[in-house]
This record gives C-alpha cells, sequence and structure tokens, in this order.
C-alpha cells in the first residue's frame, strides 16, 4: 500500500508498535485514563550484517497529539489533500464489539490506524519533507497549537462563488458522493456481520444438545457427539472471520474520512476564489467611481451623488484630491489582485497535482480492498466446507 | 361435490418461536423433499420401488411390498355449514383382502384422525407414525393457507405409508376400509370409538392412581429413553428453528447489502467494474441463502417435527402398556382378596352362597387369566414395534442430517465458486498475498477486479 518513494521512507522505518495506558489529570484537573502509542523510528536497512538490529528511538504520544499533527498540516498546506486519522469513536459497530476506547480491540485497531497515518504522511511528496512532522516523530516536546488560523475559522463560513473551478465543483459532489456511499455500505455491512454473528452462534447449540441426545443412544451415539463438536468449531470461527473484516471495514472507512479532506481542499479552493472574486470586485468598483469622478457623471447609484445633487458639487480641488486617492487604492487594488490571481493559480496547480495523486492512490488502495474483501469470503467458505464435510462424516456414522 | 381451487396464499414464513405453543411448520413451496420428487400416484411409486430395490436399507423389511398409497390433489369443499379440504387417497395393491387393485376415495382430516384412533384402539402397544396437528387457532396463519395445506397433505402421505410399510397394521381392517370405502362420514360416527376412549381415559385415571405393582426393567428403561428422547428432540427442535431464524434475517440484510456496491459503482469509473463484481457475489450469495433456508424447511425442519410428536406417541404408548398392566393386577389383587386355601377346600355342594361364590371366583379367574394373556401380548407387541421404531427413526434422523449437511456443503461451494473457481484457490493456498498477486494476474473475478 505504501511505497518506499520518498526521501524520509529511504532515510528511516517508522511504525506504531504499541499501544499502553495511562491516567493523569486532565485539562480540569480530573483524573483521567487514556491510551499511548509508541512511536518506533530506526534508520532503513539497520539490521547489521551479522549481529541483531538496531534498537530504534522511541516516544510515546497520544490521539489528541496526532489530532494537532494533522491540524497543523491542514493549515500549513491547505492545497494538500491530508490523510485523515483513523475514528475517534467507534463508529458502525456491530453489536460484538464494544464502543468503548478502551476495549483492548479497539485499541488495537486504533494502533494499526495511526501506523497508516504516519505512514501515509512519510510517503506522501509534500508532507513528508515537513520539518514539524519529522519533530513530531522524533522530538518528545511538541508545541502545543493553541489559535487555530483565521481561515480555517472561515472554512465553516457560508459564502457564494461566482465562478468556481469547475473540476473542484465536480470533485466536491463526487466526494458528497463517495462519503454517501460508503457510510452506506459500512452501515449495512455491520449489519450483515451482526446477522452472520447469530447464523454460526446459533449452530453451537447443536453442540451441546447433541451431545446431551448422544448420552442415550446406544448406535447414533458416537456420531452425534462428534457432529456436535463440529458444530462447537464452526460456532467459534466466526470471531476469526469478523475479525478480519473488520480490517476491510477499517480501509473503507479511511477513505470515507479522506472524502472530507477532499471537500476541505475544494472548500479552501472556494474560499481563495471567492477572495479573487471580491478583489477584482472591489477592483472595478473603485474604477467605475474614479471614472464617474472624472467625467462627471453618475452611472451607479451612490450616497455620494444624491448629496452631491441635493448639497451642490464639489470643488475641484476636492474632486482632484479624491481622484488622487482613487488612483492610489486602484493600484493596490491592481497589486491585489494580480497577487490573489498568482495565489489562486498557484494553489489550484498544486491541489490538482495532489488530487491526482490521491486518485491514482484511491483507485489502486480500493481495488485491493475489494481483492482482499473477496479472498476473506473465499476462505470463510471454505473453512465453511471443511466443518460441514466433516459434520457429514459424522452423521454418516449414525 | 367438490369446490373451487383453493385460493392462493402467499403468506408462509416462519413463526417466532414461542416456547410454550405448538410449533406449527410452514415450507415455502411446493417443491421437493429428501431431494427425491413426490410420486404422482401409486403406479409411479411401484415403480420407484423397483428402482429403489437395490437399497435393502430402505426396505425395512417390507421386502415384497404388494401395497402402495399416495395422497394428493387437496381441493376445498364449501358447504352451508362448514369449509373444509379434502385429500384424494389413490391405492393400488395385489393384495388378496381386497377386491380390487385400485381404489380412489377422497378424505379429509377428521377422516385420518379417525383411522389412527381405531389403530390405537385396536393396537394399544404399536406405534403408529403421527398425524400431522390439528389446526392451532391462535397461530396467525389461515387454515387454507397453500403452504400450510401442501405441508399437511405430505406429512398425511407420510402416515398413510408408514402404515402400508408395517407389517401388522396395514393388514388393519380398518385401515382397508379407510382406503377403500367411498362415504366414510357414517363409519366414523358409529363405532365404539368414542365410548371405548371414554372407559379408557376412566380406567387410566384410575389405574394411575394406585400406581403399578411392578414394572419390567426393560420397560422401565424404555421409559426412561422416551422421556430423554422427547426433551432431546423438543431442543434439537427447537435449535432448527432459531437457525433457520437466523439465516432468513442474515439473507434480508445481504439483499440490502449488495446494491449498495452497484450504487457505489454508479460515482466511479476505473472501480465500477470491481465494485459490480463484488456486489453481484454478494447478490448470488443472497440467492443461495434463500435456497438453503428453503432446503432446510423442506428437508430437516419437518422430520424433526414429526419425531418431536412421535415421541408424544411413544409417551402414550407406554401409558397404555402401563394401563393395561395395570387392569390386570387390579383384577388379579381382587381375586387374591377373594380366595383363601380354606374356603377352597370346605365347599360342599348343598352350600349355594359358597357355591355362588366359587363361581364368581372361577369367573374372576378366567378374566385374570385373558388380562394376562393381554399384557403379555401388548409387551410382545411393544417389543417387536420397539426396534422397528428405533431402526425407523435412525434411518430418518440420520438421513436429514446427511442431506442437511451436504446441503451446506453445497452452498460454501457455490458461494465460494462465484468468488473464484475452486481448484485455482487451492493452488494458490499459502497466503493470501500469493493469491492477491494471482488475482492480479487473471482469473474470474480478477477480470473485473483489474484495471
Amino acid at each position: 500500500m505504501v511505497e518506499r518513494g520518498t526521501a524520509l521512507l529511504k532515510k528511516m522505518e517508522i511504525s506504531v508498535a504499541e499501544a499502553d495506558k495511562r491516567t493523569g489529570k486532565n485539562t480540569v484537573n480530573m483524573q483521567e485514563t487514556y491510551t499511548v502509542y509508541l512511536i518506533e523510528t530506526r534508520p532503513a536497512e539497520s539490521v547489521s550484517e551479522g549481529g541483531t538490529p538496531v534498537a530504534p528511538d522511541t516516544l510515546w504520544r497520544r490521539y489528541s497529539e496526532f489530532e494537532l499533527l494533522r491540524t497543523y498540516l491542514l493549515v500549513t498546506y491547505p492545497y494538500i489533500i491530508v490523510p485523515p486519522l483513523p475514528e475517534k469513536r467507534a463508529e458502525f459497530v456491530w453489536h460484538k464489539l464494544s464502543a468503548d476506547n478502551l476495549d483492548p480491540d479497539f485499541v488495537e485497531r486504533r494502533r494499526v490506524g495511526l501506523e497508516n497515518f504516519l505512514l501515509r504522511l512519510a510517503s506522501h511528496p509534500v508532507l513528508s519533507n515537513d520539518s514539524i512532522f519529522f519533530l513530531f516523530l522524533t522530538e518528545v516536546l511538541f508545541l502545543v497549537f493553541q489559535k487555530a488560523d483565521s481561515r480555517l475559522k472561515s472554512l465553516s463560513a457560508m459564502f457564494r462563488v461566482k465562478n468556481p473551478d469547475k473540476r473542484f465543483t465536480a470533485l466536491k459532489h463526487y466526494s458528497e458522493d463517495l462519503s454517501t456511499v460508503i457510510s452506506q455500505l459500512l452501515r449495512i455491512r455491520a449489519r450483515v456481520a451482526d446477522r452472520l454473528y447469530g447464523v454460526y452462534k446459533v449452530h453451537g447449540n447443536y453442540g451441546r444438545v447433541f451431545s446431551e441426545w448422544s448420552a442415550i443412544e446406544k448406535e447414533m451415539g458416537d456420531g452425534l457427539q462428534s457432529a456436535g463438536h463440529h458444530m462447537d468449531t464452526y460456532a467459534a470461527s466466526i470471531d476469526d472471520i469478523l475479525e478480519e473484516e473488520e480490517h476491510y471495514a477499517d480501509q473503507l472507512k479511511e477513505y470515507l474520512f479522506y472524502t472530507e479532506a477532499v471537500r476541505s481542499v475544494c472548500r479552501k479552493h472556494e474560499l481563495i476564489q471567492y477572495e479573487l472574486e471580491m478583489a477584482a470586485q472591489d477592483l472595478s468598483y473603485k474604477k467605475q467611481q474614479k471614472e464617474e469622478l472624472e467625467t462627471g457623471t453618475v452611472r451607479i447609484f451612490s450616497l455620494k451623488g444624491m448629496t452631491s445633487k441635493l448639497f451642490g458639487q464639489e470643488t475641484q480641488e476636492q474632486r482632484e484630491s479624491k481622484v488622487a486617492a482613487l488612483e492610489q487604492s486602484i493600484q493596490e487594488g491592481e497589486e491585489a489582485l494580480k497577487e490573489k490571481n498568482a495565489e489562486s493559480q498557484e494553489f489550484v496547480e498544486k491541489a490538482w497535482n495532489d488530487i491526482e495523486r490521491f486518485k491514482e492512490q484511491k483507485e489502486k488502495d480500493l481495488r485491493e480492498a475489494l481483492i482482499s474483501y473477496a479472498i476473506m469470503q473465499i476462505s470463510m467458505c471454505k473453512k465453511g466446507i471443511q466443518v460441514w464435510s466433516n459434520a457429514k462424516e459424522c452423521f454418516n456414522k449414525m | 361435490m367438490s369446490g373451487a381451487k383453493v385460493p392462493a396464499d402467499i403468506s408462509g414464513h416462519m413463526l417466532d418461536l414461542d416456547e410454550e405453543e405448538d410449533l406449527e411448520v410452514f415450507s415455502k413451496n411446493t417443491s421437493l423433499a429428501e431431494g427425491n420428487p413426490m410420486p404422482n400416484s401409486p403406479d409411479s411409486m411401484v415403480n420407484q420401488f423397483r428402482l429403489d430395490e437395490e437399497n435393502e436399507e430402505e426396505q425395512q423389511g417390507a421386502i415384497n411390498k404388494d401395497i402402495f398409497v399416495t395422497v394428493d390433489n387437496p381441493e376445498s369443499h364449501i358447504s352451508a355449514i362448514e369449509t373444509f379440504i379434502t385429500y384424494r387417497v389413490v391405492t393400488r395393491t395385489t393384495r388378496s383382502e381386497f377386491d380390487s387393485s385400485k381404489y380412489e376415495v377422497r378424505r379429509r382430516y377428521q377422516d385420518f384422525l379417525w383411522l389412527k384412533s381405531r389403530l390405537e384402539e385396536n393396537y394399544p402397544t404399536l406405534i403408529v407414525h403421527p398425524l400431522p396437528e390439528k389446526f392451532v387457532m391462535k397461530s396467525m396463519v389461515e387454515r387454507f393457507n397453500d403452504d400450510f395445506i401442501e405441508t399437511r397433505r405430505k406429512a398425511l402421505h407420510r402416515f398413510l405409508n408408514r402404515i402400508t410399510e408395517h407389517p401388522i397394521l396395514s393388514c388393519s381392517h380398518h385401515f382397508k376400509v379407510f382406503l377403500t370405502e367411498e362415504e366414510l362420514a357414517p363409519l366414523r360416527k358409529l363405532g365404539p370409538g368414542f365410548l371405548s376412549r371414554m372407559s379408557e381415559t376412566m380406567r387410566a385415571m384410575a389405574n394411575s392412581v394406585r400406581g403399578l405393582r411392578s414394572k419390567l426393567e426393560e420397560f422401565a428403561i424404555m421409559q426412561e429413553y422416551v422421556d430423554d428422547f422427547s426433551n432431546n428432540m423438543c431442543s434439537v427442535d427447537k435449535v432448527t428453528h432459531r437457525i433457520t431464524k437466523e439465516h432468513r434475517e442474515y439473507m434480508d440484510e445481504l439483499k440490502q447489502y449488495g446494491p449498495t456496491y452497484f450504487h457505489w459503482a454508479e460515482s466511479e469509473e476505473l472501480l465500477a467494474e470491481p465494485l459490480k463484481g463484488v456486489g453481484s457475489c454478494v447478490e448470488k450469495c443472497s440467492k443461495e441463502t434463500e435456497e438453503q433456508i428453503q432446503y432446510l424447511s423442506e428437508v430437516l425442519v419437518p422430520t424433526l417435527h414429526e419425531y418431536v410428536l412421535c415421541a408424544d406417541t411413544l409417551k402414550a404408548v407406554m401409558r397404555r402398556r402401563d394401563n393395561i398392566q395395570a387392569e390386570f393386577e387390579a383384577k388379579n389383587e381382587a381375586l387374591a382378596s377373594k380366595t383363601t386355601d380354606k374356603e377352597m377346600v370346605s365347599i360342599s355342594l348343598s352350600d349355594s352362597p359358597l357355591l355362588m361364590r366359587f363361581f364368581y371366583v372361577w369367573q374372576l379367574q378366567e378374566e385374570v387369566d385373558d388380562l394376562a394373556d393381554r399384557v403379555e401380548q401388548a409387551n410382545n407387541a411393544l417389543r417387536g414395534d420397539w426396534s422397528r421404531w428405533r431402526t425407523s427413526m435412525r434411518a430418518d434422523l440420520k438421513s436429514a442430517f446427511i442431506s442437511t449437511a451436504a446441503k451446506n456443503v453445497d452452498y460454501y461451494e457455490k458461494v465460494s465458486l462465484t468468488y473464484c473457481p475452486s481448484s485455482l484457490y487451492d493452488v494458490c493456498l499459502q497466503t493470501s498475498t500469493t493469491l492477491a498477486s494471482w488475482f492480479r494476474s487473471g482469473s474470474l473475478i480478477a477480470t473485473r477486479l483489474l484495471p
């Protein structure tokens, strides 16, 4: 899933090796239990010729620190689709899994998810070079961001863009569709898993019942008893099967969360585009004002126009100074517009670069996920064939 | 006389398990039980019998089967007073007791009940295969539902066929009447049936108060087995119902799961093919699950149900045997209390009250001897039929479980084949990554999964 293409990965191996519980006081001075994860880094190709592998550098981090890193990356690289973190709380659960964040299965799956997150960052052509990311991996102390970028805040504001880039609009709609469809799939998959669990577990009752029955039968007893054991095996096999399927669900979830990152890039584009349009609009308004002042015609309704009509026109001096001020403003405005244009173009170019990279990655990853799902199903069927063939043999001996 | 065809009502589905109530079982449609086509007529049964001649096990002592019976063609009969279903019963036989070699009559459920009670009366300690249950009012499905009628018809067919296979019961006079008489209704109303049932019940009550003096070890063991068997059968039956229910719920979810993949494929380009591939596999899985449920409902569930009823039959048989013994013991006690050696010795012909007493005692002795014979007969009949029953029980249940297991294997094979041809999977058995790389190189589903 991850290519060793980047300079960072050529240099070091990264993993999230373990998870552990800690207790401490939180921000409101209450005692809380939380989980920490061990980040291990070692130089790549670090296994020496005849000896033991070099000991890795390690440090412990908790989930909220990963969140801080991600927020930083979102802010610093607005044109990049930043890989998502594994879910904060267990969603799309089916009944057996607990939604408890301290549940060992959940913690384990989160560990894998965090490792995946770091590897995604490390293999990203742009993000892997970020110095803060490097510090995150290697330095224990980590800066805490208290202030959110004002831009981040404005992302949630509503604004209308007149001429968005059509590709971004299309991408936004696609990511909304994808989000809907994956959510739906995950929800139903969870229900299917639940039902399948029921089917398998109920067969376990055959084990108990056949055993009781076999006690009173002379000829049929052995066959029944051993068939019952196979029923127990069958019932127990579902746990592993569904645990494997959770990995498939996690792969889908990653892309569900990716859609948010995609949408956020689209919104950033819209914001920039909006600012650009505002700047252009502002400039054209100023130009018009200047023209009016110069020619003396009032084409646009303005309070100035009205007041001058009512209270008489300004003097020549006043007008000339106004025109001068406007010219200055127009010049500034044109500079600003040029800047904004450049910014927008740069954003679009960089963003689209990353989007293409993302698309390729998505196609590849999801195809792999579907293949592994098919393999899982086949494996489940093979187990089923095995168990029921054995059971049939036992029934034959009845 | 025969009325309209039964109205179609396809509402058959599994009822929720209720611990207390009788379980009604409905199969999904009219197709096959135990993999063999349902014989259309006694003629085809004769043909099938000849084909089966190789299979010794199925013969069960009926080495030369000379009577074949089918139950089919349910029709509803509507009159001013009531509506009921009649079934066509066709008999083909070479037996000399029958005047003709072929008979066709119409019978209703009450007629079958009559036959059963006659048989039980005449052969109290023989094991008669159970009849399907009476209609239970509290269940939600109509009496004239197609599935209900079909299930009942099959059970009635099995009921009559078990009788034809029984060396003693098949020679019953009442059985012959049942198969041959045009109108059974008048005969049903006559006869000692009701009264003898009443007195039997009363005697049973009286005897149960007294209790049995001594029970032969073998029957005590039998009783214990019957009780245990009954419990076990009920448990197996319940578990099987639960399994069917869970399968059904799984299938319902699968039906919604498949379409989500197709839905997703709509917004994708390169991923559309693999998504549709997985979606269609899920759909196939759902169809196979449906078939699996159907099979369970038609093969395993009815068989288990019948043996639950059998357990009740066995209990009744044991009770009747006990009653016969109790009756004998009661009379025997009465006899013992009426005679003493002293009295027997000092009889003189001139002493008429004593003479009367002697005759009375002598009569009592006759009765006791009769009852002793009766006990002997009953016990022997039961012993004989017991091993017969055990053998057929074993065969029936074994066959039902084997075919269920086979069906499950078949299910998994079919689903696995949808995803991938099995031979190729075995080749790549080492690791899933190997299989994945094989997938990438080409196969059925891989062609859909590959770019």
